[in-house]
């Protein structure tokens, strides 16, 4: 058997170098390559060189694993990563949440935070109304509240609604008084209150056309303004507050103005 | 995750062996391994539970390395003709003087080819496994070994230039 010449293909001559051959069939090889000197050149080489790249090679997988590839270190900067990572991400969604929840209050009073051209016309006209008056020391109001009850009949006789001043007691702030303004194609009244620290706000009010809009919001530097639209009439809290503490007054401001019932 | 450790670490030398018979640079081969350690980890969640760990890193490894090739060659980082030149002459005369060092050999062939005969010759891939990380069929991997350990044997007997005299 051994004697005869067996076609050996290269597959397996490959599998010879790479000592992958077992008895039978490595026998066959080295019985063909004993009979092919040329083959048999070429086949050693390629053994000698192959045993030679592993030999070479040996001493760089023996070495000790650095310290940087160690997957312990690899795994405590990956967390590092995803914890900077991560920490982004919840800053990001704090921010939506308070965005979202301010939202989501204000739709509770019905009108929602968005965008409307009337009612920018009408926190404009307030936001430039307590601007000019709230820094006012000696004249802030024109009718003081000790005549409330004239001031606000004649402000309801000017403006053609019948006006009302909410109680923002809870919120700290008392009314001062108010005044009439020019205000649009009319007339304007504004009321504005005070808080202990001498902190001022004022509701504007105005004829506008639109009969129930959303809350818009608005920042003139320090100044925060909701302004909405009601059956006609422009309506407008503003105050040196921020957002989150001006939005609940404006709530109360709307319900005072706008007795349901 | 605990002991991903214990899973991957065993591998980590010959990942750093095949690497730096690829780069020919020990620095460089920590690099491309801490690349692949890195891919690995946060892959590693989506591998292929029946897959092969070993052939999954090495082909993760060897893919980076292509990408590192190809992306420096685009920025044209790649050595000057000149610079070829004179290495060329230098691995000649090197080979010339030491017929024997198979490693220098093994850098003036295409990556395909240093990597049938890394991992078939010294990591001890079997065919089906090399033909995993290649992305190859396995009888491929058969035929292109028997060209790669032609081509290296006439570089370590003949020097790089006769190849390219021979081919031409």
């Amino acid at each position: 058997m051994t004697g005869e010449d067996v076609p050996i293909g290269e597959d397996e001559l490959q599998a010879f170098v790479d000592e992958r051959l077992d008895g039978p069939r490595r026998d066959a090889v080295e019985a063909h390559l004993a009979r092919h000197p040329e083959l048999r050149e070429r086949i050693a080489a390629e053994r000698r060189q192959r045993a030679s790249l592993r030999a070479q090679l040996q001493g760089k997988a023996a070495e000790p694993i650095p310290a940087r590839l160690r997957i312990a270190t690899l795994q405590a900067a990956r967390r590092a990563r995803l914890a900077r990572r991560m920490s982004l991400i919840a800053a990001a969604v704090a921010i939506f949440v308070v965005g979202g929840s301010a939202g989501w209050f204000a739709n509770g009073l019905r009108p929602a935070l968005v965008a409307q051209a009337p009612t920018t016309a009408v926190a404009q006209g307030a936001a430039a109304a307590y601007r000019t008056f709230v820094v006012e020391v000696a004249h802030p109001v024109e009718v003081g509240v000790a005549q409330e009850t004239h001031l606000l009949q004649w402000l309801s006789k000017r403006l053609g609604h019948k006006l009302v001043a909410p109680d923002l007691a809870p919120f700290g702030y008392r009314l001062m008084g108010g005044r009439l303004l020019p205000g649009g194609s009319g007339a304007a009244a504004q009321l504005m209150y005070e808080d202990t620290a001498g902190k001022r706000l004022t509701l504007y009010v105005r004829a506008a056309d639109g009969t129930e809009t959303a809350f818009r919001f608005q920042q003139d530097g320090d100044a925060a303004t909701f302004a909405w639209i009601d059956q006609g009439f422009g309506f407008a809290v503003t105050a040196m507050a921020s957002r989150e503490e001006l939005l609940p007054i404006a709530e109360a401001v709307y319900k005072g103005l706008t007795p349901k019932g | 995750m605990a002991d991903l450790g214990v899973v991957l670490e065993p591998l980590i030398p010959a990942l750093r062996r095949y690497a730096y018979a690829l780069l020919h640079d020990h620095a460089a081969a920590d690099d491309l391994v801490q690349d692949t350690l890195e891919r690995a980890l946060s892959r590693w969640s989506s591998r292929r539970a029946d897959g092969e760990l070993r052939a999954w890193l090495f082909a993760i490894l060897r893919n980076r390395h292509i990408d590192a090739y190809r992306q420096a060659r685009r920025r044209g980082t790649e050595v000057e003709i000149d610079e070829v030149d004179h290495r060329e002459t230098a691995t000649r005369q090197e080979a010339a003087i030491e017929a024997r060092d198979v490693l220098a050999a093994l850098e003036q062939l295409p990556e395909e080819q240093k990597s049938l005969l890394l991992l078939i010759g010294v990591e001890d891939f079997s065919y089906e496994e090399t033909a995993r990380v290649l992305g190859v069929p396995i009888g491929t991997v058969m035929s292109r070994l028997s060209r790669a350990r032609q081509r290296l044997r006439s570089i370590v007997e003949h020097g790089p230039a006769a190849l390219l005299r021979r081919v031409k």
